[in-house]
C-alpha cells in the first residue's frame, strides 16, 4: 500500500492478507466444530428423535387416517365445511399424483419447525416489547436473518452438524422466525395503555398482566406473525432440500438440474396447496378467536 | 364541610411534585426555587407535571379535581395508586405511607384499598362483561363461583341485567362505563378513583351516569376522587372541588365557594359559563337578616316591625310559617285593635321556598310575587329571605355583587 494510487483506487488488502484472514477464521471455526460438534449434535439428539418419530408417525399411518385427522383438525380450527372439503380433496390429489410420502416428510419438518419457531419466537418478542434495550439488540439480528442469503448461514450449520434433518430445521427456523418475533413485539407494544393501566390499578402482577392482558390483546398480531412464519417455512423447503432434507423440495431440485418441467410443477403445486391450507386454517382460527374484540376486523 | 374539622383525612397529599424528563431530581430544585413551567421547559427540556400539590380528602366525600386538558389532573390521580411515581412528595392513604410500599405491598394496596374507573373504560375486550366485572377479584385469586356471584350482584346494581355474557364491544359507551363502574365497586375498596369517567359519554348518558353515581354514593359512602374538565359535572356531584392549572392547585373548596368567589381570572373564566340557576341552592344566596314576627297580637307585631326597621315581616307560629305582613297593613290597623290576634286576612299569601332548592326551581314563584320569599330550612323554620334583586344579580354574573351576597 505504499504507492500513491489510493486516490483513484480504493485501498485494499492484498491477496495474501485476505487469504490469511479467511484461513484464520475458517480454521478457527473448523477446529471449533471439531471440538464441540459432537456435543452440539448430542444436544440436538432429542429434537432429532422427535423429528424422526413424527415423520414415521405420518408415514406409517394409513393415508385415509391422516386425511381424516387433517380434516377434523381443519374443521375444528375453521368451523368451515368448505375449507375441510378443500383439505380432503387437496391431500387426496397429492396422494393420487404420487407425492404422498414426500408431502408427509415436508409436513413433519414444517410442523416441527413452526412449533419451535413459535416456542422460541414468542418469548423473544415479549422480551423485546418489555425492554427497548433488548429491542435495539434483537432488531438488527432479525434484519440480518431476513436479508442474509440462506445459503450463507447454511455453510456453518452444515460444517457444524453435517447434512440432515437437524441442520434443515435450524435453517428453516432462522429463515422463518423473524415475523413471529417482530409481530409479537409489535402486538404487545400496541396493547391499549389504558387497559394495561386498568390491570395494574387492580393490582395485577407482571405475570397476570402478561398472560391476562398483553398476550391475549396482542393475539391478532401474534397470529399474523405465526401465519407469516408458516408461509416462510414452506418457502424454505426447496433450499433445505439442498442439505439433505427429504420432502417435496428434493424432486423440485431434481427437476431443476434435469429440466423435468412437469415433476417440478407438480411438486411445486403440492407445496402451494399445503401453504394455502395452512394459511387459511391459521387465519380463520385467528379470526374466530378474535371476533369478540370488535373493531379489529 | 365544616364537620370535617374533627375528622381525619383519608387521603393526604403533601408537597407533591412531578417532573417529566431524564433528570427530574435536578430540575426539582429549580422548580422549588420558583422558576415557571415555561422557563423550565425552555432551559432544561423538562415538563413540570405537578407542582407543590397539597390535598386532604376526607372519608365519604366526592372530591372533584378539575382542570383543562394538560393541567395535570390525570397525572395527579395516578399518583394515588402510584401508577405514576412522583418526583418528590408524600402520599398518605388510610394511614399508610404509599411511597414506602414495596412492589408486593403496592399490589396488595391496589387490590384492596382502591379501585379505578377510566375515561375510555379500560375493559378487557376478550372477556365477557361478567368476567370483566370480576377482574379485580380474579387478580386477588378468589374462587370462580364466589367472584361470579359477586359480579352478578354488581351487574344488576348498575342495571345491566342480562348482559353478563356479552363482550364489551357489543355494548354502548354508557353500558361499557357501567361495567367499568361495577368492576370498580366489585372489589369493595373504600376509595374510588374516577379518571374522567363520564367524559367520553353523550351528554344525556353522562347525566344519567352522574345520577346513578350519586344514588350509589348515598348507599355506599365511598370516598371518591373524581377527575373532570366539566365544571357543571363537578358542581353536580362534588362535595369539594379542587381546580388545577398547569400543575398547580389554584383553588379548592366547596362548590359554592368556587362559584361565588373565584380566586383568579382562570377560575372565573371556568365559572362564567356555568348555569348558576342549576348549580346554586337558595341557601347559598339568601339573606339571613329578616324580620320574624312571632308575636300573637298585632300590637307586638308593630313593635317588632319597628325594631327591625323593615317594611315587612314573616309571621310565624309554632307550626311554622304563616304568611307575610307588610308595615302598611299594620299601620292601617286601628290602635284599638292592637290587642287582637293577627288574623289571616291581614297576611299576604307569599309562598315559601326550601333552603336546599335549586335557584332554577324558585324562579317562577319569585316572578309571581312582589315581596321577597321566605326561605325555610328542613325543620320548616324561616331562615332568611330571597329577593328578586339578589336572584337577578347572582344569575346575571356580577362578581362584586356576588361577594356581597356571600358576606
Amino acid at each position: 500500500m505504499s504507492d500513491k494510487s489510493w486516490l483513484s483506487e480504493i485501498p485494499q488488502l492484498d491477496r495474501h492478507q485476505l487469504l490469511d484472514i479467511r484461513k484464520t477464521l475458517d480454521g478457527a471455526y473448523r477446529s471449533f466444530s471439531r471440538e464441540y460438534g459432537d456435543n452440539i449434535e448430542a444436544f440436538f439428539d432429542p429434537l432429532l428423535s422427535f423429528l424422526i418419530w413424527f415423520e414415521k408417525l405420518l408415514l406409517n399411518s394409513p393415508w385415509w387416517l391422516v386425511i381424516a385427522a387433517l380434516a377434523i383438525f381443519a374443521y375444528l380450527a375453521s368451523r368451515s365445511w368448505k375449507l375441510t372439503l378443500g383439505v380432503v380433496v387437496a391431500f387426496f390429489m397429492i396422494g393420487f399424483l404420487g407425492m404422498w410420502e414426500n408431502t408427509m416428510r415436508t409436513m413433519s419438518i414444517i410442523t416441527v419447525s413452526t412449533l419451535l419457531a413459535i416456542i422460541l419466537g414468542v418469548p423473544i418478542g415479549v422480551a423485546m416489547a418489555r425492554s427497548n434495550r433488548v429491542q435495539s439488540i434483537v432488531t438488527p439480528i432479525l434484519d440480518i436473518m431476513q436479508t442474509m442469503p440462506a445459503f450463507v448461514y447454511l455453510i456453518p450449520v452444515v460444517m457444524l452438524l453435517g447434512i440432515g434433518k437437524i441442520p434443515g430445521v435450524i435453517a428453516v427456523i432462522i429463515y422463518a422466525i423473524p415475523p413471529v418475533i417482530r409481530l409479537t413485539n409489535l402486538g404487545i407494544r400496541l396493547v391499549d395503555k389504558e387497559v394495561l393501566e386498568a390491570a395494574t390499578a387492580y393490582g395485577a402482577n407482571s405475570m397476570q398482566r402478561l398472560f391476562g392482558v398483553q398476550i391475549p390483546l396482542a393475539m391478532p398480531n401474534i397470529m399474523a406473525g405465526i401465519n407469516q412464519t408458516i408461509m416462510m417455512a414452506l418457502s424454505m423447503v426447496v433450499i433445505a432440500s439442498m442439505i439433505g432434507v427429504k420432502g417435496l423440495g428434493q424432486p423440485v431440485l431434481k427437476s431443476i438440474t434435469n429440466q423435468y418441467f412437469t415433476l417440478g410443477l407438480l411438486n411445486g403445486l403440492a407445496i402451494v396447496a399445503i401453504a394455502i391450507i395452512f394459511d387459511r386454517l391459521s387465519q380463520s382460527y385467528a379470526k374466530r378467536t378474535l371476533q369478540n374484540f370488535g373493531g379489529n376486523e | 364541610m365544616s364537620d370535617n374539622e374533627n375528622k381525619v383525612p383519608l387521603m393526604r397529599i403533601k408537597n407533591l411534585y412531578k417532573i417529566f424528563g431524564k433528570n427530574e431530581k435536578k430540575v426539582l430544585e429549580q422548580v422549588k426555587a420558583g422558576k415557571s413551567k415555561e422557563q423550565i421547559l425552555e432551559e432544561t427540556g423538562h415538563t413540570v407535571g405537578l407542582s407543590n400539590i397539597n390535598l386532604d380528602i376526607y372519608p365519604g366525600e366526592i372530591f372533584v379535581i378539575m382542570g383543562l386538558s394538560g393541567s395535570g389532573k390525570s397525572t395527579l390521580i395516578r399518583h394515588f395508586n402510584r401508577l405514576i411515581e412522583p418526583t418528590a412528595g408524600e402520599i398518605e392513604i388510610a394511614g399508610s405511607d404509599v411511597m414506602k410500599l414495596d412492589e408486593k405491598e403496592l399490589q396488595g394496596f391496589r387490590r384492596n384499598k382502591m379501585s379505578m374507573v377510566f375515561q375510555r373504560f379500560g375493559l378487557l375486550p376478550h372477556r365477557t362483561v361478567l368476567q370483566n366485572i370480576g377482574y379485580g377479584l380474579q387478580v386477588q385469586g378468589i374462587a370462580k363461583d364466589v367472584r361470579e356471584d359477586k359480579a352478578t350482584e354488581w351487574l344488576n346494581t348498575v342495571g345491566l341485567n342480562g348482559y353478563a355474557n356479552q363482550y364489551p364491544a357489543q355494548l354502548s359507551g354508557g353500558q361499557q362505563q357501567r361495567v367499568g363502574l361495577a368492576r370498580a365497586l366489585c372489589t369493595d375498596a373504600d376509595i374510588l378513583l374516577m379518571d374522567e369517567a363520564f367524559s367520553a359519554l353523550d351528554p344525556l348518558i353522562r347525566s344519567e351516569m352522574q345520577d346513578q353515581l350519586i344514588e350509589l354514593q348515598d348507599k355506599l359512602h365511598k370516598t371518591i376522587v373524581f377527575i373532570t374538565h366539566d365544571l357543571d359535572e363537578a358542581l353536580r356531584i362534588g362535595d369539594k372541588i379542587a381546580i388545577l392549572r398547569d400543575g398547580i392547585l389554584v383553588q379548592q373548596g366547596e362548590p359554592v365557594d368556587i362559584l361565588l368567589n373565584p380566586v383568579d381570572d382562570y377560575v372565573e373564566a371556568f365559572v362564567k359559563d356555568v348555569n348558576r340557576a342549576r348549580a346554586l341552592t337558595v341557601e347559598t344566596v339568601m339573606q339571613p337578616q329578616i324580620c320574624r314576627i312571632s308575636s300573637e297580637t298585632i300590637g307586638e307585631a308593630v313593635l317588632q316591625m319597628r325594631k327591625s326597621k323593615q317594611d315587612y315581616g314573616y309571621v310565624v307560629n309554632d307550626d311554622g310559617y304563616r304568611g307575610l305582613i307588610t308595615q302598611e297593613t299594620l299601620e292601617n290597623v286601628e290602635k284599638g285593635e292592637y290587642d287582637n290576634v293577627i288574623d289571616a286576612s291581614l297576611l299576604e299569601d307569599v309562598p315559601s321556598v326550601q333552603s336546599d332548592a335549586l335557584l332554577e326551581s324558585v324562579i317562577p314563584d319569585m316572578i309571581d310575587n312582589e315581596h321577597p320569599l321566605p326561605v325555610l330550612n328542613a325543620e320548616g323554620e324561616v331562615e332568611g329571605h330571597l329577593c328578586r334583586t339578589t336572584l337577578a344579580e347572582v344569575l346575571s354574573d356580577q362578581p362584586s355583587v356576588d361577594n356581597d351576597v356571600k358576606k
